[in-house]
């Protein structure tokens, strides 16, 4: 049928275009709604607010302690197995009642440590591997006498591990033959200061004096009371186990997948690995326990935001319901409503959410100006668009309902609405 | 035949009915028939409740029949979904309401360029120049950018009809469209309405009650209790 009075455009179909008339409609839409926008505007960025704060300081005390905890500690320690009674096996059909008196476990060398340290040098998420010899001595000074943890390391590979020179009050970091590091609340203990000599008795060999080059605080009490470094051989020499070392201690890129890690270095070595969050269980429930808190609060945040912004597209509805009738019959279709309620919803979340972001920073500026000054909060980028996206998601859900009852009115009952 | 081809709007048999299959079914409407041609400038008069809305709303594809067909530049629509009744609604039909319903969070330029924008999207400069041409030819040109709640209820209906114009529709309804209205602007929009539908070569049909007015229009149709009674031709 061939119309003359068809419009000079040809119709066009496509959304995307369509979609414009909706982002207008629902820009206008919000700016003429002046009051009810800037009102859920204010509750979307307060909600925000609080997400991004909470989130930043969580993550930023989470991160402080962490750090603090493996800033003394190796991610990943790699031990000798376990010495077993050897038992020969029952014959078949018998059953076998065992008394087992458990071995001591004596120290003792990892077999091949060379080639052991060599592999996992080359593993890609290992980031460094040093080589330690550990036992117990006991430290003396005139009459004075210290237990304390004998700890034989390659200095610079070491440093890789922790970072000795930068925990050093007073000296220089090196271990030269003869000459130790020791904690600060050891050299209080035994009055020793950089340069005095220290006997060092392990109860295998005759005493070795050295020198006391160095002193460390570590920030933790009991290191800093019990270690004592010294040179890797001199060490092996006074533990009797020369040329060995008794364990390996590794730091990974990623912190949190120590565990994979040490479990697959275990299957590769057939030695003990044991991660620091084995190790810290407590502290791993504590982090994770935060964890769980912080996002439960995300969630009631979301929720909260979520029907403040449906109540007032809810209203928005209804108080647009004679204007729905005339878009309608001006040959709007349902989609286009559905899409400008949406935007609405969408810009909310979004708009709310970049005024919540701005506030947030100024929280995290003010806490980390004016606050108790322990630790320093960063505002990471991934935690600020996750909640820029966060929000805007949010408001497109919340606007759901709303939109749908807009586009489902009947155009002729909203038209006669008054 | 030809006067078949020339239709723009044919109702056969059409009825409606409120509340169907329960206790309080009522009839509003019992199996019209009536053809629009193009040129028409037809008036539908009747006493209240005689079903006028009712049928304008099922001619404005707003509702549907319950039997009968109504048959919209050739196309059949009692079957047609709403998607379908959209776009055809978009295409062929514009409305002028009682209460010019204009949306008040746009200029008087926006809500003229509103039917093309929410067919075509951002609107053309093609079609910007349109719309300002029909808002000239209302004697708005000055207040393009004038919210609708800065003019008065004649200049308001003005716009509405450069509204219900900009898509060049076949048909144009009108629902007193000059009820609120002092008799001089009333006389007005009529001549407008007149001018118009003779220009643009569309057909229009006003719903009214005011007896000079549809003494005025070519065509008037008489609905009474939901039957058209009289249909005079005055042109003709």
């Amino acid at each position: 049928m061939n119309c003359p009075c068809s419009s000079t455009e040809r119709p066009v179909r496509s959304p995307v275009l369509k979609l414009w008339t909706a982002w207008v409609l629902a820009l206008q839409f919000l700016r003429d709604g002046r009051g009810q926008t800037v009102t859920i505007m204010v509750g979307v960025a307060v909600g925000v607010a609080v997400v991004v704060f909470v989130s930043a300081l969580i993550q930023g005390l989470q991160a402080n302690i962490v750090q603090r905890t493996l800033g003394t500690q190796a991610h990943i320690r790699v031990l000798s197995p376990d010495e077993l009674n050897l038992r020969p096996a029952s014959p078949a059909g018998t059953l076998q009642l065992v008394w087992e008196d458990k071995r001591a476990q004596r120290r003792r060398s990892i077999n091949n440590w060379q080639q052991v340290v060599a592999t996992l040098d080359a593993l890609q998420s290992v980031r460094a591997v040093s080589p330690v010899i550990a036992g117990p001595a006991f430290a003396g000074r005139g009459a004075a006498l210290e237990s304390v943890a004998l700890t034989g390391i390659d200095l610079l590979r070491y440093q890789r591990i922790i970072p000795l020179s930068d925990y050093i009050k007073e000296g220089r970091a090196r271990l030269e033959p003869g000459e130790a590091m020791i904690g600060s609340e050891l050299a209080t203990t035994l009055g020793l200061r950089v340069g005095d000599k220290l006997r060092l008795d392990t109860g295998r060999q005759n005493p070795a004096v050295v020198n006391v080059v160095a002193v460390f605080e570590l920030g933790v009490r009991e290191l800093d009371a019990r270690n004592v470094y010294l040179g890797l051989k001199q060490a092996q020499a006074l533990l009797s186990l020369p040329g060995g070392v008794t364990q390996l201690d590794l730091v990974v890129d990623d912190i949190f997948a120590a565990d994979r890690i040490a479990q697959r270095i275990a299957r590769l070595t057939a030695l003990q690995a044991e991660s620091w969050m084995e190790k810290n269980a407590q502290l791993m429930n504590a982090l994770s326990a935060q964890s769980l808190s912080t996002n439960m609060i995300i969630v009631f945040v979301s929720l909260s935001v979520a029907f403040g912004i449906a109540s007032v597209l809810s209203v928005s509805v209804v108080q647009r319901t004679r204007e729905i009738g005339i878009l309608r019959a001006m040959g709007a279709g349902r989609q286009q409503v559905l899409q400008v309620f949406l935007i609405q919803g969408a810009l909310y979340g979004l708009i709310g959410a970049l005024i919540g972001i701005a506030g947030a920073y100024v929280l995290v500026w003010v806490f980390n100006t004016f606050g108790p000054g322990l630790f320093y909060i960063p505002v990471p980028t991934t935690l600020v668009l996750f909640a820029l996206a966060l929000a805007t998601v949010v408001g497109v859900l919340a606007a759901a309902v709303p939109a749908r009852r807009a586009a489902m009115l009947d155009p002729v009952v909203a038209i006669r609405y008054v | 035949m030809s006067e078949m081809q020339d239709a723009v709007l044919r109702l056969a048999g059409l009825r409606k009915s409120y509340n169907e299959g329960r206790p309080n079914e009522a009839e509003v409407l019992h199996g019209l028939d009536l053809l629009i041609g193009r040129k028409d400038f037809a008036a539908l008069i009747g006493p209240s409740g005689s079903g006028k809305s009712t049928l304008l709303n099922l001619i404005g594809l707003l509702d549907q029949p319950s039997a009968g067909e109504l048959y919209l530049l050739g196309e059949p629509t009692r079957t047609m979904d709403d998607a379908g009744r959209t776009r055809l609604r978009g295409e062929s039909i514009g409305f002028v309401f009682q209460f010019h319903h204009l949306i008040q969070a746009f200029s008087a330029l926006d809500n003229v360029l509103m039917p093309l924008m929410l067919r075509h999207g951002r609107p053309s400069p093609g079609a910007v120049d349109r719309a300002r041409g029909l808002l000239a030819a209302v004697g708005l040109e000055k207040f393009a950018q004038t919210r609708p709640n800065q003019l008065s209820g004649g200049q308001q209906q003005r716009v509405a009809i450069a509204r219900a114009l900009v898509t060049e529709p076949a048909l144009l309804l009108a629902d007193e469209p000059t009820g609120n209205l002092d008799t001089h602007t009333a006389a007005e929009v009529f001549e407008l309405m007149r001018r118009f539908g003779r220009e643009a070569g569309c057909a229009v049909l006003l719903v009214t009650h005011d007896p000079r007015l549809s003494a005025a229009c070519d065509r008037t149709i008489d609905l009474v209790d939901g039957r058209i009674v009289s249909d005079t031709n005055s042109v003709a």
